[in-house]
Formats: structure tokens, C-alpha cells, sequence
């Protein structure tokens, strides 16, 4: 009988999922498969692996990995400028860097590590990932040089622009 | 030459030759239309493609080779091939159906080529269950179909320069295309995998090799989310994401996650890359909006449109397409005099909810420069904005989500361009 109340429940927003029901062919995931296949990362730090770096390391990466695309130092051209740019957004032309823009630091490490180097992706190492991920916050001057990231402390970072989103989904009240 | 007494018996609804839809609608335009022709002096002869037969059937086919022309738009990111956009050439089409071959595209690591025979789909995360599905499950599964627009977020964004760029409705607008969708409706697998009380969002996750990823609220999921595996009957081109794509009707298109490989259910949104610093609406006060989800009322005159050429005075038939994220269109209003004097455009059926609609109305251009606009009204009663009108609200800062009113002008020597009117 529980179950049949929780079941019209659901139904009352489930449209399309209560008109028809499964054959039921998902085969169960493990928890070796999941790990193998959550790269991402909230902005709590749920999903950070384990590894460090620091700016000074990062840097190093960063040169020989990054620097092509995103210029000197994330000034960016002839990809996305990176660094720089906080004060501007009210501007006519604001520029949407990381450091002025980007409201969780976590995003960061979570990008680079899904998405780049662009032409070789997913080939940098965690402790590579955290250092890329203190360079650019370095190069903002969110944290210092000798920060240390790691899982715990990344999601800690409060980026300059995080209190200024506001979210404009509202979610449908439930009939 | 003396006026056709037909034409002066139409009926005008509006300004500077707008007449009632009415005129497409019934037989006469056929007859008026007529008058415009000019006969050819060469006797009938016997072309070159009836003195032989044709070429032999083929087991794909394609388009003429006279229709080669018609391309799309195609820009890519600096040091790129695949990443950027190309766009629909809205202005080369009719109807509301895009051909697989010309819906726009927008990548952000290029193009995957997947095998279907390796490639799965997992949902995990706030579930009872996790569960991983192959293809082949997948395809077993129950399918819907819905004729549906998929519309990039960014269409349009050149309309927020100062200056009008020149370019054709398909340059300025075609980040906009529509096809008939089929596949699994999302609710059905994740009432499989049983998801949690806390599970209130969806993080989908492509597998190009950006692993484009998107949050996506569990209401929308559950309501009428598809796993879409066809379009326009046949599988999903790579370009749309081949072997299986996210589709949520009316939702920009970035949420749309192509080549879709895994489904997390979280509590919270995850806050990738492409919902904080990209896709969110940066406001004149400095504050910005995340998770502006739907795409606005709006619509576009396809035909006259941009750097197309009128072929001198005469009866025209307008022709465009609208659309809403919100619904159904239930009205589209044509100006032929910048806005002062509006007549109701005929709406060709069926007219479906968060499909482009096409609309027409004819037109008696009687050769003077002319502003030609077009406003959708969706059935939640949402205006399509003017220009000023949404420029004023949103500031040039803003991006994304670009809805106003298009407007295009004709010149005397009947030449179409792009203004802000």
C-alpha cells in the first residue's frame, strides 16, 4: 500500500516515465565500474582525488601544457583569456576570467581534468591537476604561491564573484 | 498595364501592403500570382533528362547536385577544427522539419566517432540501483517521438552588437533547428534505478573528449526528458550525438548532452564549467543569473530576409518560422512598416508544443523601403520583445537568450538587410 502511494506520487509529475513501464535491461553497476567513470567533482569537493600541488609546480605544467592556447601567465589568446579582468563586470565589455568571474574554485580542477590540455585530454596526472588548478587561482591572486590544494582544502577557496549568482530555476510545485 | 481586379480587392490588415492571411489560405493566390508570371517565348522542346533514362537507384540518397549551395554556416574556434558552431541556413528551408544534414551544430571538443557496440550509458549516483545500459538495451526500451526545436542558447548573440551584422537569417539566427525525435523517456530508467528522496538534480555527462556536462533539475527529467536515439526516423548523426543524446524539449540547447555516457542524480547542481562561466546571464548590476533554462518566445521572417534580393514590386508571400520553449506558438504578428501597424500571419499546422511553426502572410510591396518585423506570442501569452525593448532590460552584457523582434529592411532597389528598427 506504500508503495502504491509513493508510486502516484511520483506519477502526478512523471508524465512520460508513468505512462509506460520498463523491461527492466539495466545491468547493475559496481562500485569499481562507478569509480572508473565519475570524473565530477561538486562544489562541496565531492569526487576530488587524492593529490596536491601548488602554483610553483603548476606552473611548470602549465607552460608546457597550457601556455600555447591560453598565452602567458592566462592572459590568454588565442584561446580563453584565464587571469584578470575582476571590476569589470558591470562594464559595457566585461571580461569573464576565472578570477572575476567563475564562482567555485572546484569548477577549475573539475574542468581541466575532464577537458584539457584540448588536443590531449584526460592525461594529466591529480597532483598535475591540483598544481594547474593553484597556478591559475595564484595567477588571480586568490590563494598565494605555497598554497597547497588538495581535496580538502580546493573547496574551501571562496572566489571573488561567488556571491554574486542567483539561480533562476524554480522548481514546479508538486501537485 | 491595368491592375488585376483581384488585387484590388484584397483585403489589408495592416500598413504598407500587408494583407489577410486569408489570401494564402483559399485559391486565389494562385490566380493573382498568375499576373506576375511572364511566359517564356521559346517553344516547348524536349530537355536533355527525358531522351534517356535515368540514373540507376542508390542505397542512400541524396540531395540534386543543383542544391549543392545550400550549406551550413560553419565557424570553428581559433587552433580548432571541431569546436565552435555551424548554423542552419534557416533562409534556404521550408516547413519546420530540418534536414539531419543541415541542423546546426555546437561542439566543444569536436566530433566523436563512438561505437555503439562499446558505448553505454550509466546512471548512478542518489539511486537504489546503479544501473549501466548498453545500446542495445536501450533501444528495447519504449519510445516516444516528438516533433521538437533544439535552439543553441547563444542564437542570435549578433544582434547584441551596436552595429547590425550583414549576414543572412540563417548567420544571425540559425544556432536554431527542429527535428522529430524519438527515443526513451528519461523517467522510465531512473524509476529503474530508483532514485532517492535527495535526488533533485541530474548531472548528464557527454563522451566527447571535452565530457561535456550539464545539470539538469529532476523535475525536467522526470516530466519529459527523452534518451533520444533517432532523429528524422534514422539513427542520431555524430553531430548530434550518435549513439544516444539527452534531449530536453524547450531547454537550451547546451543541456541537451550529446553523446551521452553518463547520468549522476545529486542533490545540488554540480556547477560545471558550461552552467557557472558560461551559459549563466551576466546582468547590467554586475549580479548573474544561473540556470535560465527555457528558450524565450521568439521568431524570425526567413523569407525576404538578409542580403536577399526582392525581384521588383509586387505580391510576396512572407514566410518565417516561431517558436517557444514555453509551448505552443499562438500567435505570430507581421509589420511591413517597422513596427507601427501589425497584421496576424497564418500559422501552418499541426502546431506543436516546442516546435518552430512556420507562418506566412502575403505581402503587396509596392517597391518603397520597407522594415519588415515579425512577434511570437506563445500560449503562456509571453510577447516576443522588441530590440530596445530587451536591450533596455538586459543590458549589453548579456549573452545568451537574445529574443527580440528581427527586423528587416527593404530598400527601393529591393535589396534586404539586417537593422535595428
Amino acid at each position: 500500500m506504500r508503495k502504491w502511494i509513493v508510486t502516484l506520487a511520483v506519477c502526478s509529475v512523471a508524465s512520460l516515465a508513468c505512462a509506460q513501464e520498463g523491461p527492466g535491461l539495466g545491468v547493475p553497476a559496481t562500485p569499481e565500474q562507478i569509480a572508473g567513470w565519475d570524473i565530477s567533482i561538486g562544489p562541496d569537493g565531492a569526487g576530488l582525488p587524492p593529490g596536491s600541488g601548488t602554483a610553483t609546480a603548476g606552473k611548470v605544467v602549465y607552460d608546457a601544457r597550457c601556455l600555447a592556447c591560453h598565452g602567458v601567465d592566462g592572459a590568454g589568446q588565442p584561446n580563453d583569456r584565464l587571469v584578470g579582468g575582476q571590476g569589470t563586470l558591470r562594464e559595457a565589455a566585461p571580461i569573464r576570467t576565472i578570477g572575476s568571474y567563475w564562482p567555485y574554485a572546484t569548477t577549475v580542477f573539475d574542468y581541466v581534468r575532464r577537458a584539457m590540455p584540448y588536443v590531449t585530454p584526460h592525461t594529466l596526472t591529480p597532483d598535475e591537476t591540483y598544481a594547474v588548478t593553484a597556478y591559475l587561482l595564484a595567477l588571480n591572486e586568490v590563494i598565494g604561491d605555497n598554497d597547497v590544494m588538495n581535496a580538502e582544502t580546493l573547496p574551501k577557496v571562496v572566489m571573488p564573484n561567488r556571491a554574486s549568482f542567483d539561480s533562476a530555476y524554480r522548481e514546479p510545485r508538486r501537485r | 498595364m491595368t491592375k488585376s481586379k483581384g488585387l484590388d480587392s484584397l483585403e489589408p490588415v495592416a500598413g504598407n501592403g500587408l494583407l489577410h492571411r486569408r489570401l494564402f489560405l483559399t485559391g486565389s493566390a494562385a490566380v493573382l500570382g498568375a499576373t506576375f508570371m511572364t511566359a517564356k517565348a521559346a517553344p516547348p522542346e524536349v530537355p536533355a533528362w527525358m531522351k534517356t533514362p535515368g540514373m540507376p537507384m542508390r542505397a542512400y540518397g541524396e540531395r540534386s547536385p543543383h542544391e549543392a549551395g545550400v550549406q551550413r554556416l560553419v565557424g570553428s574556434q581559433p587552433g580548432t577544427t571541431g569546436s565552435g558552431a555551424s548554423r542552419t541556413p534557416l533562409e534556404a528551408l521550408e516547413g519546420i522539419i530540418t534536414p539531419s544534414s543541415l541542423h546546426f551544430e555546437r561542439h566543444h571538443s569536436g566530433v566523436p566517432d563512438i561505437d555503439p557496440a562499446q558505448h553505454q550509458v550509466l546512471v548512478h549516483g542518489l539511486v537504489e540501483r546503479p544501473l549501466i545500459f548498453s545500446m542495445d538495451a536501450l533501444a528495447r526500451y519504449p519510445l516516444v517521438s516528438r516533433i521538437q526545436f533544439l535552439e543553441c542558447s547563444g542564437n542570435s548573440g549578433g544582434n547584441n552588437n551596436a552595429e547590425a551584422p550583414q549576414q543572412t537569417a540563417g548567420g544571425i539566427h540559425g544556432l536554431v533547428s527542429c527535428s522529430d525525435w524519438t527515443g526513451v523517456p528519461l523517467g522510465i530508467l531512473l524509476e529503474e534505478a530508483g532514485v532517492k528522496p535527495a535526488g533533485r538534480w541530474l548531472l548528464a555527462e557527454g563522451a566527447d573528449s571535452a565530457a561535456m556536462s550539464r545539470s539538469v533539475p529532476m523535475a525536467k527529467a522526470m516530466d519529459d526528458a527523452i534518451l533520444a536515439i533517432y532523429q528524422n526516423g534514422e539513427r542520431l548523426r555524430p553531430e548530434q550525438g550518435y549513439p544516444v543524446r539527452l534531449f530536453l524539449p524547450g531547454y537550451e540547447g547546451n543541456m541537451n548532452v550529446k553523446w551521452l555516457r553518463r547520468l549522476k542524480v545529486t542533490a545540488e547542481p554540480t556547477m560545471t564549467k558550461d552552467e557557472t562561466s558560461k551559459y549563466s546571464d551576466l546582468q547590467p548590476n554586475g549580479r548573474s543569473l544561473l540556470f535560465t533554462f527555457p528558450m524565450e518566445a521568439k521568431s524570425v521572417i526567413t523569407s525576404p530576409s538578409g542580403t536577399q534580393k526582392m525581384q521588383g514590386p509586387g505580391l510576396y508571400q512572407i514566410s518565417g518560422l516561431a517558436w517557444s520553449g514555453f509551448g505552443r506558438i499562438r500567435r505570430v504578428d507581421v509589420s511591413a512598416d517597422g513596427g507601427k501597424t501589425w497584421g496576424e500571419a497564418a500559422l501552418e499546422g499541426p502546431v506543436l508544443p516546442m516546435a518552430l511553426t512556420r507562418f506566412r502572410m502575403p505581402w503587396r510591396w509596392d517597391g518603397s523601403p520597407s522594415v519588415l518585423q515579425s512577434r511570437a506570442i506563445d500560449e503562456t501569452g509571453a510577447v516576443q520583445p522588441s530590440r530596445a525593448a530587451l536591450m533596455a532590460a538586459r543590458g549589453a552584457q548579456f549573452r545568451y537568450h537574445y529574443n527580440a523582434v528581427q527586423s528587416w529592411s527593404v530598400a527601393a532597389a529591393g535589396d534586404v538587410s539586417n537593422v535595428y528598427a
